[in-house]
């Protein structure tokens, strides 16, 4: 296909809608990514927990034919799941990334593993007919030339992961649990002094995460594709990761970042049609993914050095107000 | 008057044997200011973290406002009134002075916190008590004194009546301790109790109504304040007489061992943390740096060890520049250095005693032999050296984390002393050891230049530095503002006046004696 089609196709409408519904599988389990690591209890197996939840949605609304079913079906799965990861680490003492290795390995095999089972295939779950969940179209701003096409029409999901995201800053900087949570994470023993329960506190933060990153994993397999495949997640769970430090750890950064992910995953697809090796054009959001890490990272290091310089320039001026004061 | 508190024949065993409490009977009276002393491992905090719900006592009880008290975490503590603040910090970095002071306490509205009412709560309290603080600035970015009066506060407003604190001043300059005090004496004012955990005895006598001493898990004795001396308190610490003030013979002062001139550094951040600073130390002199800490001290001694890189200058040791040099060059050239942080620079804390005692030497003989390291010399070294230095252990072979902080800084010190340095740079050798250590180790600086090494001595604890030093030197925001040639001469006052900046000598004046 030539380039200009291609270009074309970028400029759309249709191009900035494929972004968000792309991004949406990578929104969601990097807010529970947030929310854990804020708490101090980094969670690696969010890819893990997407995995099952996507397929505990798939074969549950297959066998009972009810989409709902189904979704709560992966919601309670991928919670399960996470607190599998919080009773290794927090009360049987495992080191969190082991586990959460340990526990990803085992989505990926232990999802074929019953999907062979089930169906006698080990690649997907065509042979079911799972459900999707439904598409929402905004009344108003459905008629709206560009925007209807872009605001309107997606699945609940994507509509989710944008209202869970100012959910998700309320909770974590305005109620009393949220501010536990952080302080937590901060500095435990401080925490523990004022009374706060350390590992419930840690045990919550895991099991959210578990909720979103299950979220992300139904949002895969019941809306963005309508069937299981084997290890569909391909890596989101790690680019949530990588979007809470790409955005400071604060859930708009963490979206945004998520964005910028869904951003390169969308112009692969576009690429995907123009005659350069395809192996290329996947490379796009892992690359992405490393730049931008990278460009973070140094950023990050200027600004440090600049607090550092603030807070020690800040440091003599109090000083002297003291001085001042005791004279 | 009633006691408050009453503790009674308190008895506490560790797990691994050790009794760290062994039948204490200590009061305290309601609105006193009451100062618990005694050397490190004497057991004053241990008794303190029972009165705090942080260790179960194995036997005896405590009696709170005429009724038997159960403690059996810190929130029982903190509901019966009794608030500690701790020697480190329990702060969020990351959060505000209000929201730091409110944590797992705050006020909220439909499931929502109030922060208005934090910041409210937080002035209204700093207010009613005088202890100045921001109530929206960040931990991060203010100053040590006034974290911990947000520590103060935060358990004011858990309502305490009794307020431990545990060796506040240690972290405090000679400014924020006078402002402390203020505080303390405001918190008394208002019908609260203080109880102050502390090795100085100077402050003792400054700020408290009476005084319990401990030793060996035992009270000595509890005094009132009018009763007592300085030399009478460290008698009752130690179980004998002590030096507080050094006898030492005269200076026989040498060739220069150190010439440092025109020496700069800027930080990484770009702070420029030493100015042009130019002066000698002469072989047979102890030479003293005071200046309020942050004033360059620090990196002064990491540059010249080699830690840190100078931006510009030089430092000679028999007409070679060490500035350039890695450590174990520094070290080879015959400079010996107790670092300021001995739990991070100074030691390596999970490694034995013996290992800790060979890191400078391990690569030559007699320590090496062939390729391996000879165990039986290391051994060898390591009993001379727990011998000559009194290191309390019962061998070599334990981790130096099993030590009490005077005895980990005496490994420090053996180590150290034992290299046969030219030039000895001392960064606060006695910081936060008890009185029988810090009286020893004052004793070996002054034996080690009346041998004829030359030392460098920064302490933030100036009397220390006058006790000590034969000359003074003074450093302002990494200047040295002014040259005390007799340090015998100089009384505090002056000093003051040069360390706050207010008063520096001319540079032609202080060349002549530098």
């Amino acid at each position: 296909m030539p380039i200009d089609v291609v270009i074309r196709g970028i400029l759309s409408p249709l191009f900035i809608a494929s972004i968000l519904r792309i991004s949406t599988p990578i929104i969601l389990p990097a807010l529970g990514g947030l929310i854990s690591d804020l708490a101090g209890v980094i969670n690696i197996a969010l890819e893990g927990i997407m995995l099952v939840s996507a397929f505990a949605g798939v074969i549950v609304s297959a066998y009972t034919h009810n989409v709902w079913l189904g979704v709560l079906a992966g919601m309670v799965v991928g919670i399960l799941y996470a607190l599998l990861l919080a009773l290794f680490h927090l009360y049987l003492d495992t080191d969190i990334i082991l586990a959460g290795i340990a526990l990803n390995i085992m989505a990926a095999g232990g999802t074929i593993f019953l999907l062979f089972i089930l169906t006698g295939d080990k690649g997907n779950s065509s042979t079911l007919a799972s459900g999707a969940v439904p598409t929402v179209t905004i009344p108003f701003i459905d008629s709206i030339p560009w925007l209807g096409t872009i605001f309107s029409g997606h699945n609940i999901f994507t509509y989710l992961a944008f209202i869970f995201t100012g959910l998700v800053y309320v909770f974590l900087y305005k109620t009393p649990m949220g501010v536990h949570l952080r302080a937590v994470g901060e500095n435990p023993v401080a925490a523990e002094s004022v009374g706060i329960n350390v590992k419930r506190t840690q045990a919550i933060a895991i099991a959210l995460s578990g909720f979103f990153a299950s979220l992300g994993g139904l949002s895969l397999s019941m809306a963005y594709l309508t069937l299981f495949q084997n290890n569909m997640t391909a890596g989101r769970g790690f680019i949530a990761l990588a979007a809470v430090f790409l955005g400071g750890r604060t859930p708009l950064g963490t979206t945004i970042a998520s964005i910028i992910f869904g951003f390169a995953d969308a112009l692969a697809n576009q690429f995907g049609s123009l005659d350069i090796p395809p192996q290329w054009v996947q490379m796009i959001p892992y690359a992405a993914t490393v730049i931008a890490l990278v460009i973070y990272s140094l950023r990050r290091q200027a600004k440090q050095r600049e607090r550092l310089r603030r807070f020690q320039e800040g440091e003599i001026d109090d000083t002297k107000t003291a001085e001042a004061g005791s004279d | 008057m009633t006691p408050i508190i009453e503790m009674r024949d308190i008895v506490k065993v560790y797990p691994n044997g050790v009794v760290a409490n062994d039948g204490v009977n200590f009061s305290v009276e309601k609105g006193e200011i009451h100062a618990l002393v005694g050397e490190n491992g004497a057991g004053k905090t241990t008794l303190m973290k029972i009165l705090y719900g942080l260790e179960r006592p194995t036997e005896g009880e405590i009696n709170y406002k005429d009724r038997l008290l159960e403690l059996n975490s810190p929130l029982d503590a903190i509901d019966n009134g009794i608030g500690m603040v701790h020697q480190n910090f329990m702060l969020i970095p990351s959060f505000t002075v209000a929201e730091n002071i409110v944590l797992g306490e705050e006020k909220t509205r439909s499931g929502l916190i109030r922060q208005d009412q934090a910041v409210q709560d937080t002035e209204s309290l700093a207010k009613e008590y005088g202890l100045r603080v921001d109530a929206n600035a960040i931990i991060e970015s203010i100053n040590v004194g006034m974290r911990q009066r947000v520590e103060i506060l935060k358990t004011l407003y858990r309502g305490a009546e009794i307020l431990i604190l545990d060796e506040p001043t240690a972290v405090l300059t000679p400014q924020e301790t006078q402002e402390l005090f203020k505080a303390i004496r405001a918190l008394v004012d208002q019908g609260k109790t203080v109880i102050f955990i502390t090795h100085k005895l100077r402050e003792v006598k400054e700020i408290s109504d009476r005084v319990t001493v401990m030793r060996a898990g035992k009270i000595v004795g509890t005094l009132k304040i009018e009763e007592v001396t300085r030399e009478g308190l460290a008698r009752m610490m130690v179980g004998r007489d002590v030096l507080l003030s050094v006898d030492k013979p005269p200076s026989d002062r040498g060739q220069a061992v150190l010439q440092v001139h025109d020496l700069s550094y800027v930080s990484d951040t770009g702070v420029q943390m030493l100015k042009n600073m130019s002066f000698n130390v002469y072989a047979g002199e102890i030479l003293g740096i005071a200046g309020v800490e942050g004033n360059g001290q620090t990196e002064l001694v990491e540059v010249l060890t080699g830690l840190r890189e100078a931006s510009t200058g030089a430092a000679y040791i028999d007409s070679r520049d060490i500035l350039q040099a890695d450590p174990r060059v520094v070290r080879m050239a015959g400079v010996a250095h107790i670092p300021e942080d001995r739990l991070t620079n100074g030691l390596a804390l999970l490694a034995t005693i013996d290992e800790n005692l060979i890191v400078d030497r391990y690569f030559r003989a007699p320590i090496k032999k062939g390729f391996r390291i000879d165990q039986g010399a290391v051994k060898k070294l390591g009993n001379r050296l727990i011998e000559e230095y009194d290191i309390r252990t019962i061998n070599g072979q334990v981790p130096v984390s099993s030590l009490s902080g005077g005895n980990m800084q005496k490994v420090i010190v053996a180590r150290e002393f034992s290299s046969d340095p030219k030039l000895l740079i001392a960064a606060q050798p006695t910081r936060g050891i008890d009185v029988g250590a810090t009286e020893f180790v004052r004793q070996e600086l002054v034996v080690k230049r009346t041998e004829g090494t030359a030392v460098l001595l920064v302490s933030a604890d100036l009397s220390e530095v006058m006790s000590l030093s034969d000359r003074i030197i003074v450093m302002y925001e990494g200047e040295i503002t002014g040259v005390f040639p007799d340090a015998s001469t100089v009384t505090e006052e002056e000093l003051g006046l040069y360390m706050l900046g207010v008063q520096r000598q001319d540079v032609e004046e202080m060349e002549a004696v530098l």
